[in-house]
């Protein structure tokens, strides 16, 4: 298995499961784990790829089923993404990765760290669902699935006005992945609703240089969810982005990537 | 021909009553026990006045919403079981990949075909999508969900001799014995529903009685895509005319006045089944990645269609609508003798008439005028029809 040529979106298979990829930059490998709906996989024409890939090598797959074909049916589970892209780090043999992670992304790269942080130098969990701080009657992560569109809009971002896609404006093929999108967050995080009962016990294996990052105005996943992910993690430091709610990297390009380049250069070597 | 009667036993109390959702966020304290508790007598009374006048019954379930009180179908069957005499008692459905023990379900059926003696029809049905959010079961797997717990639910019901073991994804049991097991044998009929061709295919294939709701003259496709299914099991076989159910609005008067009448109450079933918040209409999984497209371009997809192929909406059709669409039998009893014949024609045969003969507010009075007359005079007359010949309309 040999890993694509850079700048490329190119594919591969990593143990029989075809993979979507966009590779970009040269330098420090960076894995970057996009969320799901109402958003879903790395616009390759992205500003924040190109904030990041200036600095570093970034590697950014699209999970099973957010793109062009349908998901393998074994794989239901964000457990399974998280094995799935670990045989990615050993396929590619790539070492002193930075995870990067965003909403279910963050939690795939929480997943993974608590597995093995072996390819790891740096974790960065940017609005990460994933956990369950609160108590059994809390609902601690909004219900994406029980909000109209609109009323999705406010919950995920700073400046819906802005932010928000129209549909109706939009080609066919973004059409596609947004249902793809939508369909898929169900698949891998309907039951328990966007976390595992037992990651959150788990956190503490974690002993990479962890950056909890947070959109300050995410209402999906709020700061103080955002902080319980912080408390669980030995040495975690948090950050917030101003004007951002849960998609900081779409809503608050620059500032995401100066925050996770600037936490690299301040806490691993090159 | 055969004739259930059915009706999705409702609250319509509150009809008027929901800013904007009749299912899943409805707060339950806008049910008033005490009325629920003399709706549900009513219902049953209703429905022994169904099996004495020779009707079957059909019954369902739904859950959190007031267009229907029927949370456990199990409770209803076991009622009827006991205090009807001779009527087949059909549960559609049973929404079996909505639960998470297929075990409780074949325990409850088997109980129920003995304690009717025999008299349980078995309808498994994946269940409208609104039912997912108070399930929680992941909707993206349903239909997979729902094949194994049927295949589970047949072996449960058909194995007799030792406890046998089931590990998988979905389900897990270590010995499963259903006591007491089923009263017919080698268990009670297999009913499900559907509004696609692939899954009409695929009921075809198993031999199912396949029912369609509200397809209208849409529902020839459906039909032969059950025939082609049924021919490829069953060594070139026509599926016959008993294969096939619709569920059929039905309002029969003494006069074109009194069914009209009649007929705007029924019809208040289909415009206000789809009241419901619309985030729950939708959830991940349910429809296609096509139809998910569609919507999010704004386009619907319309599912009843007049003779003449005009699109009719259910939810705002008038009752002339809801008749040319076929989805309403309604008017005097020639009047609906001959609408269901012709309807049946158009399905190139149709054996089984699910006949919601009561919805929302109409009265116990309206009602049994209702199920009286049609068993009276247009009863008989469907049991004579001849069906169209099966052979013949698998060569078509």
């Amino acid at each position: 298995m040999t890993a694509p040529a850079g700048n490329s979106e190119a594919g591969l298979a990593i143990h029989g499961v075809a993979l979507e990829m966009v590779e970009r930059g040269a330098g420090r490998p960076l894995l970057f784990l996009h969320p799901g709906h109402p958003s879903g996989r790395l616009d390759p024409k992205a500003p924040v790829l190109e904030e990041l890939a200036a600095h570093t090598h970034v590697i950014a797959p699209t999970h099973p089923g957010f793109g062009s074909t349908p998901a393998p049916r074994e794989l239901t589970t964000i457990d399974d993404l998280a094995y799935l892209y670990l045989d990615l780090l050993d396929t590619l043999n790539l070492r002193d990765v930075i995870v990067v992670g965003v909403s279910l992304g963050g939690w795939i790269a929480a997943e993974m760290a608590v597995k093995s942080t072996e390819h790891m130098s740096a974790l960065v969990l940017a609005n990460a669902v994933g956990i369950k701080p609160g108590d059994r009657e809390t609902r601690d992560i909004a219900d994406i699935y029980a909000v109209t569109d609109k009323q999705l809009a406010e919950l995920v971002w700073a400046d819906p006005a802005r932010m928000a896609p129209n549909p109706k404006t939009l080609p066919e093929g973004d059409l596609v992945a947004m249902a793809r999108s939508r369909e898929s967050t169900g698949r891998y995080a309907w039951s328990p609703y966007m976390h595992d009962p037992k990651l959150k016990g788990r956190l503490h294996r974690i002993r990479l240089p962890t950056l909890v990052l947070w959109g300050a105005a995410d209402r999906v996943a709020t700061v103080e969810y955002g902080r319980s992910y912080e408390a669980a993690i030995g040495g975690a430091r948090f950050e917030t982005i101003e004007g951002a709610g849960h998609f900081p990297h779409l809503e608050q390009p620059q500032a995401f990537a100066r925050a996770v380049l600037g936490f690299i250069d301040a806490t691993t070597r090159r | 021909m055969r004739v259930f009667q059915f009706t999705e036993q409702p609250y319509p109390p509150v009809w008027d009553d929901h800013n904007g959702s009749l299912r899943v966020n409805l707060p339950n304290r806008k049910l008033d026990p005490k009325i629920a508790a003399d709706l549900f007598h009513r219902y049953y009374d209703e429905w022994q006045l169904a099996d004495e006048l020779g009707l079957d019954i059909m019954l369902n379930e739904h859950h959190a919403t007031a267009t229907c009180m029927s949370a456990a179908c199990v409770i209803g069957l076991s009622v009827l079981a006991r205090i009807t005499k001779r009527a087949r008692l059909l549960v559609l459905g049973y929404p079996i990949a909505n639960r998470p023990d297929p075990l409780r379900a074949a325990e409850e059926l088997a109980t129920i075909d003995v304690i009717s003696r025999g008299r349980l029809e078995m309808g498994f049905v994946r269940g409208v999508p609104q039912e997912v959010p108070i399930a929680n079961l992941n909707p993206v797997f349903q239909s997979d969900r729902f094949w194994e717990a049927h295949d589970f639910i047949i072996k449960a019901l058909t194995s007799h001799d030792e406890p046998f073991n089931w590990e998988s994804e979905n389900f897990h049991y270590r010995q499963v014995n259903v006591w007491p097991r089923c009263y017919q044998q080698p268990h009670p009929p297999v009913w499900s529903t559907t509004g696609s061709t692939f899954n009409a295919k695929k009921l075809g294939q198993y031999g199912y009685v396949m029912a369609t709701l509200g397809t209208g003259y849409a529902t020839r496709r459906l039909f032969d895509a059950y025939r082609q299914g049924y021919a490829e099991k069953h060594s070139g076989a026509a599926a016959p005319a008993d294969r096939f159910a619709y569920l059929g609005l039905v309002a029969v008067g003494r006069t074109k006045e009194e069914a009209r009448r009649r007929g705007e109450l029924i019809a208040s079933y289909p415009r206000s089944s789809g009241i419901v918040f619309a985030p729950f209409k939708n959830p991940p999984g349910y429809l296609s990645i096509e139809d998910n497209v569609r919507i999010l371009k704004g386009e619907g997809k319309p599912r009843s269609f007049t003779k003449d192929g005009r699109v009719v909406d259910m939810a705002s059709g008038s009752v002339q609508d809801l008749i040319d669409a076929g989805v309403m039998f309604c008017g005097t009893p020639d009047e609906v003798y001959e609408q269901i014949g012709d309807f049946v024609e158009h399905c190139g045969g149709m054996a089984n008439l699910l006949m919601m003969g009561h919805a929302g507010p109409m009265s116990h009075e309206d009602t049994v005028g209702n199920l009286t007359l049609f068993a009276e005079e247009v009863y008989p007359r469907l049991k004579a029809m001849r069906q169209p010949e099966a052979t013949a309309v698998a060569a078509q």
